[in-house]
């Protein structure tokens, strides 16, 4: 095993390398194009034995990462953002087609406005899709993910692709030291891929993807999907020990921080966690029992750990990266379903911050734990909250009155 | 077409390898032209399917295919079709698949999807040489939902979304053209009216290697209204009026493969139409009538063949 300095885009690549993956079809993006561009110059070089095509949309690279897999090759792909959503309707299509492979989503907030910094609503549009869903929050979980996607994406018991999330900019961009593993050992971990039956062969002729006609064989077909997303529970759970065994490195369905004896804990999911991580820091050095849990898996949704970790706290808080609209957190209200109703639920706050990137600053995070408290004291729960402000608010009106959206000098 | 094994009617397949009973309409030309296709390509293919009418082809549990069908979506079969093609290339090449359990990757997609939704993906594909078959079955609108207009409807034919005594006023978009533009392998359009013509462009199609486009007029009693019984004699009219040119490009050449002489008017093929009706009752519309000729005429004077070559 070796140590390098890797973006987490880097990472993302050397996961795909170190998978075997034998094709590629790929469509730049800002901010993952690093990741289809370090793959391109090594299937170019032959470092790598695979085959990287550019398709001319995301919609048609889903399409065909996913014929490929129901082929039966070992196939990665990656998008971001808008790229995502305009492959959204294959993102829906192709986890019925039980072909397994990953597809790397670089997390980027979506237009309007249009912009390139980060937040989940992007990859959080595909929760429902049948895409299981793992969240990153460092570059070496960014490779070792991948290849634990792989390992729960081809599980006999699951056969699902699988989306693992990275953030944009504060991850893809950011080097950190990685231990790469061998080619060896990464291939004991990661067996060859096996199609099985699902496969296209001159001998054996499948139909694949088939109309059905009425409820029942739709419902049928629907909730098979969902069971065998369900599967990946258990198949993570072997996954990962057999990842330990192999690596020495331990990466949770759900990770927490600090949390043996806390009072109090902050959920969150992603690069922005370490935010939290920090906070939690500095928060118990000034002496508060307080501690972080980052659940990895988002789909399936580990809600018998979530319990685990957070029934019997006197209070938990959800900073959500993203925005329902009309809604609020999505990390919030799936939070809330894996605890309501159960004894020692704790009172459960809700804040949205980090949209598009926006700094989520130590001070803020002290400002939820005291209203994480005080609700605890108080046993009232206050309304979920957008971070934000009063200096940001000011600098937003400089820019309307350059708009010309509001007149200068007027009352903010 | 010199190399040809199909000099006559007596030449084509006698076993039929498209099983029957599917939910297509009585008299859908798709399926006529389907039936000659598959006699010819057989088996060993995997039909990549964009929504569409042939979608309802294979229903769980059933399917006409001897073969393989991927359904994918409107916009992305020849995506669906790169996929499966560049696994099988990388499967073979690493010697993880036996050569004979290779497959021909064969699109099946109708006019709305291949003159619109599908074009960006279908020229991406061309453009990166994609190994592979492109079907389209074209009946001039979104038949499956009830023939609303498409980039392929003619001008003048009234469809759901143009019903008014006009009908449709846009122009036929020519995908032949879009295709041979691209600099293809190959493509051709055909007709199952013209089965002989259709075999030889299917044989031709088959041995090349590249973007293949047949391109199938479908004449669909349902979306234009006429009886079943009148599908052949109505895509032989579209031939023989030359409102349905039987084209063909290869070797960076584009030629006809029939051209009608005489060229029978224009009206001969409109008048056995529903959705042309309109043309004709309860008021001759002779200004359309002439307009629908006048374009028909000018193709063949461009083209620089049959009747009316030299009349410009």
């Amino acid at each position: 095993m070796s140590r390098i300095l890797l973006t987490g885009n880097g990472a993302a690549a050397w996961g795909a390398r170190l998978a075997g993956v034998d094709y590629v079809p790929a469509f730049p993006i800002t901010p993952q194009t690093e990741i289809i561009e370090t793959l391109a110059g090594w299937c170019e070089s032959g470092e790598m034995d695979g085959r990287l095509v550019l398709l001319e949309s995301e919609h048609s690279m889903i399409t065909a990462a996913a014929a490929a897999a129901a082929t039966g090759v070992r196939v990665f792909t990656a998008t971001s953002s808008q790229g995502l959503l305009h492959g959204m309707e294959m993102v829906f299509t192709v986890p019925g087609w039980r072909a397994p492979f990953v597809m790397v989503n670089v997390s980027r907030g979506l237009a309007t406005p249009i912009t390139l910094e980060p937040d989940h609503t992007d990859v959080l549009a595909a929760r429902d899709s049948g895409f299981l869903q793992i969240h990153c929050a460092t570059c070496q979980e960014v490779v070792d993910t991948i290849l634990l996607a792989y390992r729960l994406a081809e599980d006999p018991r699951v056969r699902l692709p699988a989306i693992v999330n990275l953030d944009g900019f504060y991850l893809s961009f950011t080097r950190e030291p990685v231990e790469l593993p061998s080619p060896e050992a990464a291939r004991r971990f990661l067996p060859p891929f096996e199609p099985g039956p699902v496969a296209f062969r001159a001998g054996s002729p499948v139909s694949q993807a088939c109309a059905v006609l009425g409820g029942s064989a739709y419902s049928y077909f629907r909730y098979q999907t969902h069971l065998a997303a369900e599967q990946a529970l258990p198949a993570y759970a072997d996954a990962a020990a057999a990842f330990e065994a192999e690596f020495g490195r331990r990466h949770a369905i759900v990770e927490a921080w600090r949390c043996e004896d806390a009072d109090y804990v902050f959920v969150m999911i992603g690069a922005f966690a370490t935010k939290a991580m920090e906070a939690v820091d500095r928060l118990r050095e000034d002496g508060w029992r307080i501690g972080l849990v980052r659940p990895r898996l988002l789909r399936p949704w580990p809600v018998e750990a979530l319990r685990g970790l957070l029934l019997g706290r006197r209070a938990v808080v959800v900073v959500d990266q993203n925005l329902s609209m009309g809604f609020g957190g999505v990390l919030h209200a799936e939070v809330a379903s894996a605890l309501y109703g159960c004894p020692g639920a704790p009172p459960l706050l809700g804040f949205v911050g980090g949209l598009g990137g926006r700094e989520i600053p130590p001070g803020e995070f002290f400002e939820m734990a005291r209203l994480a408290r005080e609700a605890a004291e108080t046993g009232t729960v206050p309304p979920p909250r957008l971070l934000y402000t009063e200096a940001e608010l000011r600098e937003v009106r400089k820019l309307q009155a350059i708009a010309g959206a509001r007149p200068k000098g007027g009352k903010p | 077409m010199s190399e040809t094994k199909l000099r006559s009617l007596k030449d084509l397949p006698t076993a039929h390898l498209l099983g029957a009973g599917t939910p297509m309409c009585a008299g859908c030309g798709a399926l006529e032209a389907l039936h000659e296709i598959y006699d010819l390509l057989g088996g060993k293919t995997v039909f990549v399917n964009a929504a569409g009418c042939m979608t309802l082809l294979s229903v769980y549990p059933y399917t006409p295919f001897r073969g393989s069908w991927l359904y994918t979506s409107m916009a992305s079969s020849p995506a669906g079709a790169q996929g499966v093609r560049d696994a099988l290339d990388i499967l073979i090449a690493k010697k993880r698949l036996p050569a004979e359990e290779d497959l021909t990757a064969v699109v099946l997609a109708g006019d709305g999807s291949s003159y619109g939704m599908g074009l960006s993906a279908t020229s991406a594909a061309i453009e990166r040489g994609l190994d592979f078959i492109y079907l389209c079955y074209d009946n001039e609108g979104y038949g499956n939902t009830g023939q609303q207009s498409s980039a392929a409807t003619p001008h003048g034919a009234r469809t759901a979304t143009h019903a008014g005594v006009a009908g449709f006023g846009g122009e036929k978009k020519d995908l032949f053209a879009i295709w041979a533009a691209h600099r293809p392998a190959y493509a051709a359009t055909v007709i199952g009216a013209e089965p002989l013509d259709l075999a030889r462009k299917v044989e031709r199609a088959a041995k090349l290697k590249g973007p293949r486009l047949i391109l199938a007029l479908a004449p669909c009693p349902t979306g234009w209204d006429y009886d079943p019984k009148d599908t052949v004699d109505i895509g032989r009219l579209a031939v023989k009026t030359g409102v349905w040119p039987l084209r063909e490009y290869a070797d960076g050449k584009l030629t006809h493969s029939r051209v009608p002489h005489p060229r029978l008017p224009v009206e001969d093929y409109l008048r056995t139409q529903g959705r042309f009706r309109h043309l004709f009752e309860p008021q001759r519309n002779d200004a359309l009538i002439a307009q629908i000729q006048a374009r028909v005429d000018a193709y063949w004077r461009e083209a620089g063949v049959g009747d009316g070559a030299g009349a410009a």
